[in-house]
């Protein structure tokens, strides 16, 4: 720190300090963001002695400058008041800010506390840290209680094994509180609670908090236990996870609460993961597929989007002879949301089964999903047809799902159409430009004289996409040639169309394509006879010399050619082209000069 | 035998306009003193009539037509029951829905509070479209008495040199109780929200209009779920609306419903995410003698409350309470006539609007007793189990006994027969009855002998010993 800091340095902040008790609510904000700065006028000592206790006296603000207070001091704030050996310092107004009621300050604050704590020696932890814990863990309301349960294991590993034995204890306390609010958030933590915890105590202390929770009567504290449950299975061995929790894993994924069995659902892969193969094989697989037709949409939602990941633990032959069967019948589901789900999750299982079963089994249900009424299901399952490629290789998969995505590029309802518009360029990454050529080429082109202007607009967004796909060439060979031609049709929509996919593949093409192929038929529509599309080539060609007026080429092409074309469109007799073309023509002088 | 046929019931409390009637309270000598009640004071002739009131404990809300919440607390420096004025505001403003050409009025529906989580208080309070959750605090106003730039009365020049900086000091001013509205949720419902009621896990709770019962986390003030829905695809196919709702007390995946068809359905939210299913259905046949024109109109459920055990619950349509054991669906394990000499004047109070009156019941605290209103002022506290009943009216005669010292109005003329049945209960059948005053909305203290009921434009406290 310069100890000379001149007037004109101390001057903004002596008014950022006033505004920390500024009026204003936002002034205040700005203040407590810019915390730091005072802290560093201030120095070390003084920031010590005054500036947190100011603050510890400044919770009766409003929530969002709280939240910013919380956070600001969770920043490595130790190192403005003197550093790591007076870092507990932060602990007080943190302590504060622990138990106001907005569960978004709270728990910005468990976060800061929980980064001091790493800074903090053994001696500081036992002498500030632990009694904190202790007042938050007792205190009257139950917001500072709630807090306090993320604020054990941060330490935990860090103290002597009296005060842990003390941690377990408060914590199981945390677990059999009256709020279900506090057993709530015992339930959130305990699971990173019990990773600090040696075998032993996860089996004595760990254990006995979990059961205690996993039969709460509330729903909602209930359904937070599937998490502690994989934490804990992860902690131990199978054999022990068979022994001790097998019970309870039968109890939560056959839970009479839709939400909690929504939750086993949901963390299905990763409880079978930790539990191991062989405990998977013999009971969870039933289990799994009781979930997979619950008679809850929103379980069997979360179960499908577990079908890849779970598959993966169980043999083939397993897979086809237990899962398959039901994802046929999910297939058929009744909630749109849960043949979303797996159409998203279905093509996952192609790489595991491989060639001859995916064809045998699963091609019938991407064909049958591809053709489902709702477009999410459509698009999932385009989406992910990379996957089956690499299975079944593309012929196969061309011969298959090409009639039925040629069907819905022509489907009636224009969102259907342009969804599919818009996973075209995607298709033609995963099919290949061969193949594309022969079979959507055709499509593609269709789309420019679509009936609705906005799948005319996606239309040549696609092309320009698929010009970055297949190259500059494939585009002056596949799409230039017939967009040019539709500028010659009588019915004006279609000229338009040709202008504005000039403006929108131009940037993707090359100089030589424009000078030879394209300019031409660009400025003999600039004489056409519908205002509109005179100033749209006004447009187009502004975009033209602004992509291309930098290089030498482009300089020449825009001199000789775009310039004096606008030059004629300033005169126009309509005052929109007079208006588009004096925009497009300053913009272009700038770009050729500039 | 009780001699005393109000069961020892007394008028303990009014507040609000009394119009002749000089104010009395317990403890209060003059009677002449001032309204004890600054708030009802300012606003007195206009009072309007209550919308709601919650009797919580040490505190008491009441919701007006006004869109006004005032909150009473209880004066612990009295032995007797008295509630002093502790806050007031304005929760709902009227307002105008452009897009349907309909004017939202600000009247609260309801108010619920939440369980307390610090020193402030929380609570719901809904009109017809727009639920609130508002936090009231006691809040210390605080103004800055010394900064870097100012001395408190003139402006300084900002400090030269960093030793000079200093944190603003603050000079306590004053305490005030301050209302602050912490969420809004709205844009929910089609229909008027009639009911909203806190789940056990003080996390969600449920709101309710005619057709649908939406469920919302607190904390979530921009979505909610809609769990039951008996709109039907076509409004011509209207038979039934949804009349109340609760959520069960302690289990919370448990809620019911109640129809203007006479029945109450127990959901459970465990089974599915749309509680469309009921588990429970508590629906008793009516019997095919008395049926008449009115039948409907009368059977439809104004209010449903579960016993704070969560075991009984008693409803309360247009002339009788019932009481249900959850376990039993077939039939009410007691129906209670409350003004069944009214049955004679089905048509008049057809004519008068009266019949589609709704009437709220409550539970004492310990389930021992329940209480309902009446018209002219009367209302009636049961036995739950012995059915014995006293009757009170909640009027000015209330007042007028206190100060001549003497029992309850009524007492006197005990039919003296049993000792139990009072002379209110003859003079309730005989009287001429004043059809505008009614005591739709009664509220009971969760663990004491108190009752709060709301006569249009006044608020009455009776305690028991």
């Amino acid at each position: 720190m310069d100890p000379a800091l001149g007037v004109e340095e101390v001057a903004p902040i002596a008014l950022l300090m006033d505004e920390l008790r500024s009026e204003d609510v936002q002034l205040r904000l700005n203040a407590i963001h810019r915390v730091s700065t005072i802290a560093l006028a201030l120095g070390p000592d003084r920031a010590r002695e005054e500036l947190i206790p100011f603050l510890q006296d400044s919770v009766d603000d409003e929530d969002e400058v709280l939240l910013a207070l919380a956070d600001e001091l969770g920043k490595n704030f130790e190192e403005y008041i003197g550093g790591n050996d007076h870092a507990h310092v932060l602990l007080g107004p943190l302590e504060n800010l622990s138990a106001v009621e907005e569960t978004l300050v709270r728990d910005k604050a468990a976060e800061s506390i929980t980064k001091i704590a790493a800074v903090l020696s053994p001696q500081q932890i036992e002498q500030y840290y632990i009694p904190l814990l202790n007042r938050l863990s007792h205190g009257e309301w139950f917001t500072s209680r709630t807090s306090s349960a993320a604020l054990y294991a941060p330490v935990y590993a860090k103290v002597s094994p009296a005060v842990q034995d003390e941690l377990r204890k408060g914590f199981a306390a945390l677990g059999a509180d009256d709020t279900p609010m506090v057993r709530r958030a015992a339930a959130k933590w305990l699971g990173a609670f019990a990773k600090n915890l040696s075998k032993q105590h996860v089996l004595s202390d760990g254990l006995t908090i979990y059961r205690r929770l996993q039969s709460d009567d509330q729903d909602s504290v209930r359904l937070l236990t599937v998490e502690d449950l994989v934490a804990i299975a992860q902690q131990l061995s199978p054999a022990e996870v068979k022994e001790q929790l097998l019970k309870q894993i039968r109890q939560s994924v056959t839970d009479k609460s839709w939400r909690v069995r929504y939750m086993a659902a949901n963390n299905f892969n990763a409880l079978s993961e930790a539990v191991g193969v062989e405990l998977v094989r013999e009971e969870l697989v039933n289990h799994y597929v009781q979930l997979l037709k619950d008679n809850e949409a929103e379980v069997r939602t979360a179960a499908a989007g577990q079908i890849p990941g779970f598959s993966k633990l169980l043999e083939p032959e397993v897979v086809i002879a237990r899962i398959v069967p039901y994802v046929r019948e999910l297939c058929q589901d009744s909630s749109q949301h849960v043949r979303a789900a797996l159409a998203n999750q279905i093509t996952g299982l192609a790489p595991l089964l491989g060639h001859a079963p995916t064809i045998e089994h699963l091609l019938q249900l991407f064909l049958h999903l591809l053709k489902d009424e709702f477009p999410e299901v459509r698009l999932n399952i385009i989406s992910k047809l990379e996957q089956v490629n690499e299975v079944i290789g593309i012929q196969l998969l061309a011969d298959n799902l090409l009639p039925a995505i040629v069907e819905l590029a022509e489907d009636k309802s224009w969102r259907v159409r342009q969804a599919i518009i818009e996973y075209i360029p995607l298709l033609a990454t995963q099919l290949g430009r061969v193949f594309f050529d022969e079979q959507l080429a055709n499509l593609c082109m269709s789309w420019l004289g679509d009936t609705v202007y906005s799948i005319r607009e996606a239309a040549t967004i696609n092309l320009k996409k698929l010009t970055e796909v297949f190259s500059v060439e494939w585009a002056r060979t596949q799409i230039v040639p017939k967009v040019v031609n539709m500028g010659s049709h009588p019915n004006y929509l279609y000229r338009m169309t040709t202008v504005q996919a000039i403006g929108t593949i131009a940037p993707s093409l090359d100089i030589d394509i424009i000078r030879n192929e394209i300019i031409d038929a660009l400025l003999h529509l600039a004489t056409d006879p519908i205002p509109n599309i005179r100033f749209n080539v006004a447009k187009s060609l502004e975009i033209v010399a602004t992509t291309y007026g930098k290089t030498p080429e482009g300089k020449e092409l825009a001199q000789s050619k775009i310039v004096p074309a606008l030059e004629e469109l300033k005169a126009d007799q309509d005052a929109d082209v007079r208006y588009f073309a004096t925009i497009a023509s300053q913009r272009t002088l700038a770009t050729i000069e500039g | 035998m009780d001699p005393d046929a109000s069961g020892g019931w007394r008028f303990a409390q009014c507040f609000g306009d009394k119009g002749e009637v000089e104010d009395i309270t317990e403890g209060e000598p003059s009677p002449l003193d001032p309204a004890p009640v600054p708030a009802m004071r300012a606003a007195s002739p206009s009072v309007p009539h209550l919308g709601t009131i919650r009797l919580y404990g040490q505190y008491l809300a009441t919701g007006d037509k006004g869109g006004r919440v005032v909150l009473f607390e209880r004066n612990d420096m009295k032995k007797s029951c008295e509630y002093k004025f502790y806050t007031e505001f304005q929760s709902h403003e009227p307002e105008f829905d452009y897009l349907k050409s309909l004017e939202i009025e600000e009247k609260i529906n309801k108010i619920r509070w939440c369980r307390r989580q610090n020193s402030a208080h929380f609570l719901l309070s809904t009109n017809d479209k727009t639920i609130k959750l508002w936090k009231v605090f006691e809040k210390s106003l605080r103004v800055v008495s010394e900064s870097n730039m100012s001395d408190g009365q003139r402006a300084l020049p900002p400090p030269a040199l960093k030793q000079h900086l200093r944190l603003p000091r603050m000079q306590h001013q004053d305490n005030i109780i301050a209302a602050v509205p912490r969420k809004v949720y709205s844009n929910a419902h089609a229909y008027h929200i009639h009911s909203i009621a806190v789940n056990s896990d003080q996390e969600t709770y449920i709101s309710a209009d005619d057709l649908r019962v939406n469920l919302w986390n607190l904390n979530i003030s921009d979505q909610s779920f809609n769990i039951v829905d008996i709109k039907p695809a076509n409004m011509e196919e209207l038979t039934e609306v949804i009349t109340a709702a609760e959520f069960h007390p302690t289990q919370c995946n448990v809620f019911m419903y109640s129809s203007s068809k006479s029945n109450i359905k127990l959901a459970d939210m465990r089974d599915s995410a749309l509680c469309d299913k009921h588990a429970k259905l508590f629906e008793e046949e009516e019997d095919p003698t008395n049926r008449s024109f009115f039948s409907e109109i009368i059977s439809s459920i104004s209010d449903v409350k579960f016993s704070h055990d969560g075991r009984y619950i008693l409803a309360r349509d247009y002339l009788s309470l019932k009481i249900w054991d959850v376990n039993m669906e077939s039939r009410p394990v007691k129906t209670i006539q409350i003004h069944d000499h009214l049955r004679g004047k089905l048509c008049d109070l057809y004519e008068n609007d009266c019949i589609f009156d709704k009437f709220e019941c409550t539970w004492s605290g310990d389930d021992k007793n329940v209480l309902t209103g009446s018209y002219h002022n009367y209302l009636r506290i049961f036995d739950s189990e012995t059915l014995n009943d006293i009757v009170l009216q909640a009027d000015k005669s209330a007042f007028k006994a206190k100060k001549m010292g003497g029992p309850l109005p009524g007492n006197k003329q005990l039919g003296a027969k049993n000792g139990i049945k009072p002379g209110l209960k003859d003079a309730m059948q005989l009287e001429t009855l004043d059809f505008n005053k009614k005591i739709l909305h009664t509220s009971w203290h969760p663990r004491e002998n108190t009752i709060a009921i709301a006569a249009t434009n006044n608020l009455f406290l009776y305690s028991a010993a």
